[in-house]
């Protein structure tokens, strides 16, 4: 007789995919840190958005000081556990790891990071006192990283923090978006807590801020806002047959996965669109949940990818395979996905062309869409003032994240389009600091 | 190829490698086993009215990651029946006839003395090694280093074993004392065959900073120990060389303190050893270390051309000198190779924080290959000691080898700074930066 469970999401993501950076055990941070340099004005420190002084880390992580070592972290990073697990190491800190230069393995800086901030966090320390009130307050949109961390610094100048999110969880992408191999939903979740309980800003959770009534409800209660509010869903690739079911995009994908992960079975055939991080993402984790077989299509060539070399590695190894040079032109099938047609390019003259005659079609029954995000515009457009580049990016000071109008900050990617988390971080960070001198500046 | 033999001060045996007195040697099965896997000799836990040791008994230094650089222990002599040691000797002896035995003693009157010699001698063992030299617990009996800090009371002690001794006998000394050549001199007089050095260093090898109380930790409270192990090395090689340099020593010397590899090992003989002992490294490693210690050794003879030990014995000692003797217009400057440099600026920071400030960063910000300035190198090592990739910064010689003067001739032509202000203070030849410059960024 067949054995019977409740499900238990959280449990189920964090069977299917196991953590790709666990943590570490003291044995390992021993040794592994012993083997730090700690370099002058250190290539891996310059690499780092946030700017963590990592040999400084790693020597207290060495010297058995954890506590001290997530001390370092946090006063740089607000979001270090999650940074420590997501980051693109191997191109940001690692990858600037002196060791490289001869052939020795660098540092695993990010595994570091996380032995002590995962201690940090476990063990509920706390590093941060925040001042008695300012009597000023601040209006944040977004509880992603450039939101929450934008919090932390404001409220550590004893500011008033209100942050108002539109789903019913904190981290943004960082719970929702990113693969689930890389961080668990507990572990995003547990890093925003620990925050919350140091700096004691407030969430507002399901609180979507759309229409003009409810942005200038928040310009008249607040003294600043910032604007954390990331992008919107996955992009429209505006083909014949985009409707049928089992077309989806990418960031709907994964977000389903990470939230509500028992559902139907994977379709046995997956075809993802798109030739960047998050395409990657969802190959490897179409490819972990069970399908047979994971084409990521893309319309250039190989060494065009937007995906990081070592993200289309992590996703070959899961037995995705790459096909470059086909753009889709129609999804098949009658109500529900059959397949795909496409037709081959080449690129002339520096121009991505159709090659006439070419076309084919492919079979499978899921096709994910991994060709960008929409940009919040209509939001942005609502509030007076602030200046969009071509592509609706919000256009800031990079000093200060100031926008056109005077008393709206923003950062992470409803400025920069779509980075990582720790760019977010540290927007964030940096127009917490751009509220506060114009705040006090301004006498407002 | 090269023959690893030896004939220490009359003792035998196939190679210079021996177990020193300790631990691993507490048994005629640790010593058989030993032997089968190559040792050349074994000198035997220290004999004589057996003890009671205390638990724990040892301690360690940790650094960066490698595991017991130094020891540290307050075990006492063997725990063992007399008896019981004598018997697995001679059975040792009769399965390896050709390898070393060595009988270590410890006991307090010239009759216990006399007694533990002759059964010593009649369990076959090929020499007697007397321990002057413990320096924990034992001392505090008036044995082991109270012994060894007394050059009178040893060499009163060594006569005593020199009247009935009728095979080799070597003094072990200790480096608790400030001159080592005086107990040499003494195990000299009183006419012993060899010495051996150096036991261990009176040490507290840490603290345990939330239990307020040193390491090796017994119930509450410890005791200082005998520190031992890789980070003694360059204590024991001084005093390996100290001694062999005396003209009133002159006594065969076996070499102990830290050795734990074949390069260890030549060290000593260049400085005058002609059999080497090792316990901690065994302690360690086990004994399957022996196999690259000969098979090193063996290499380095064969890459030399000496065919047996006593080709290089003391080979390096007429190159060491009293630093007066040393040349002064000899200078090397350091050299860094930039295709080699991987741009971890500690060499820069060294020189900057902690020697000469003679190495700038590169103006271009993109090239984290720092530059020698020559004016202000006065070639002290430190950068080329600390930068991590093999042979990238190296000491160029920059003089012209033709120009010799030493602290002595420059004395002896009155040449020297000798006012507290004097202007032949070497220092003025390089630029010191002035202290306000410190807050420049």
């Amino acid at each position: 007789m067949a054995e019977s469970k409740n499900p238990n999401p959280m449990q189920d993501i964090e069977r299917r995919f196991p953590q790709i950076k666990p943590l570490m055990n003291n044995s390992e941070a021993y040794y592994e840190s012993s083997r730090c340099l700690f370099c002058y004005n250190a290539p891996c420190m310059l690499a780092c958005p946030t700017s963590i002084d990592i040999p400084l880390f790693i020597r207290q992580i060495n010297n058995g000081n954890l506590t001290g070592a997530a001390k370092t972290i946090y006063q740089s990073n607000y979001l270090g556990n999650t940074c420590g697990k997501v980051c693109p190491t191997e191109v940001l800190c690692e990858g600037a790891c002196v060791f490289t230069k001869v052939n020795i393995k660098a540092l695993e800086i990010g595994r570091l990071q996380n032995f002590a901030t995962d201690n940090a966090i476990t063990t509920h320390q706390k590093f941060f006192e925040t001042p008695e009130s300012n009597g000023k307050s601040v209006a944040v949109i977004g509880a992603g990283p450039a939101g929450i961390s934008c919090a932390c610094e404001l409220r550590s100048a004893g500011y008033t923090v209100d942050i108002y999110e539109a789903k019913n969880n904190p981290s943004g992408l960082a719970l929702h978006g990113v693969a689930p191999y890389k961080i668990t939903n507990r572990e995003a979740l547990m890093e925003v807590e620990f925050l919350r309980e140091q700096f004691g800003f407030n969430i507002f959770y399901n609180k979507r801020i759309v229409t003009k009534e409810e942005l200038d409800a928040l310009d008249a209660r607040y003294d600043a806002v910032f604007l954390g509010i990331g992008l919107g869903n996955s992009a429209e690739i505006k083909i014949k047959g985009e409707e049928k079911l089992n077309c989806v995009g990418a960031t709907e994908f994964i977000e389903q996965i990470k939230t509500c992960p028992v559902e139907k079975p994977m379709a046995k055939k997956v075809i993802v669109l798109g030739g960047g991080n998050t395409a990657m993402d969802a190959a490897s984790e179409s490819a972990r949940l069970g399908a047979e077989k994971v084409i990521v299509a893309y319309r250039r060539a190989k060494s065009e990818m937007k995906a990081y070399y070592f993200e289309y590695d992590l996703a070959q190894v899961t037995g995705v395979e790459g096909l470059f040079n086909v753009a889709p032109i129609e999804i098949m099938g009658k109500n529900e996905v059959a397949g795909v047609k496409f037709i081959r390019t080449e690129t002339v003259d520096g121009k991505l062309r159709n090659i006439p005659g070419s076309e084919f079609v492919l079979e499978c029954g899921l096709v994910i869409k991994a060709t960008g995000q929409l940009k919040q515009t209509s939001v942005i457009a609502k509030v007076k003032g602030i200046d969009m580049d071509e592509i609706g990016r919000i256009s800031v000071n990079l000093e200060t994240g100031q926008t056109g109008n005077p008393k709206y900050f923003a950062g992470g990617d409803a400025v920069n389009g779509g980075a990582e988390v720790v760019n977010a971080t540290a927007a964030g960070k940096l127009a917490g600091k751009g509220i506060q001198e114009f705040l006090s500046k301004s006498g407002q | 190829m090269a023959n690893l033999e030896i004939n220490f001060a009359g003792i035998k045996s196939p190679n210079p490698f021996w177990l020193a007195s300790g631990p691993p040697t507490n048994s005629g099965y640790q010593i058989m086993k030993a032997f089968e896997q190559g040792w050349g000799g074994a000198v035997w836990k220290t004999l004589g009215v057996p003890v009671v040791n205390v638990s724990s008994r040892y301690g360690a230094i940790n650094h960066r990651g490698n595991k017991v650089v130094g020891f540290n222990n307050i075990e006492l002599i063997t725990d063992r029946r007399l008896c019981d040691n004598l018997r697995e000797m001679e059975e040792v002896k009769k399965y390896f006839p050709k390898h070393a035995v060595i009988a270590s003693l410890m006991v307090q009157t010239k009759k216990e003395w006399q007694q533990i010699v002759r059964d010593a001698q009649n369990a076959g063992a090929d020499g007697i090694e007397l321990n002057f030299g413990c320096p924990h617990g034992m001392c505090e009996r008036g044995m082991g280093s109270a012994v060894g800090q007394e050059p009178e009371v040893l060499e009163t002690i060594a006569r005593w074993v020199m009247e009935v001794a009728t095979i080799p006998v070597i003094v072990k000394l200790t480096p608790n004392i400030s001159d080592i050549t005086e107990p040499a001199q003494a195990a000299r007089r009183a006419g012993a065959n060899a010495i051996s050095l150096i036991n261990t260093i009176q040490s507290l090898v840490g603290v345990d900073i939330d239990k307020f109380v040193t390491y090796p930790i017994v119930e509450n409270h410890s005791s200082n120990g005998g520190y031992c192990g890789p980070a003694v090395k360059p204590i024991a090689l001084n005093m390996v060389k100290n001694c062999s340099q005396h003209p009133l020593v002159q006594l065969p010397i076996s070499g102990i303190g830290g050795i734990e590899n074949w390069r260890d090992a030549v060290e000593f003989i260049l400085l005058g050893a002609s059999s080497l002992q090792v316990c901690t490294a065994v302690m360690h490693y086990g004994f399957g270390i022996i196999r690259d210690m000969t098979s090193g050794l063996e290499q380095y003879m064969d890459s030399h051309g000496f065919a047996t030990i006593d080709q290089f014995v003391g080979k390096a000692l007429p190159n060491v000198k009293p630093w007066e003797e040393l040349n002064l217009k000899y200078s090397v400057k350091a050299s860094i190779d930039e295709e080699k440099c991987i741009g971890c600026q500690l060499c820069y920071i060294a020189c900057e924080d902690g020697a000469h400030q003679a190495i700038d960063l590169n103006e271009d910000k993109n090239n984290r290959t720092p530059r020698i300035n020559e004016d202000n190198c006065v070639g002290c090592n430190l950068c080329s000691l600390i930068c991590p990739v093999e042979n990238c910064i190296t000491m160029v010689r920059k003089d012209d080898g033709k120009q010799h003067l030493t602290w002595k001739q420059r004395t002896d032509s009155n040449n020297v700074p000798t006012t507290f202000n004097d202007e032949l203070a070497g220092g003025l030849s390089h630029e010191v930066r002035k202290p306000m410059d410190a807050f420049k960024k």
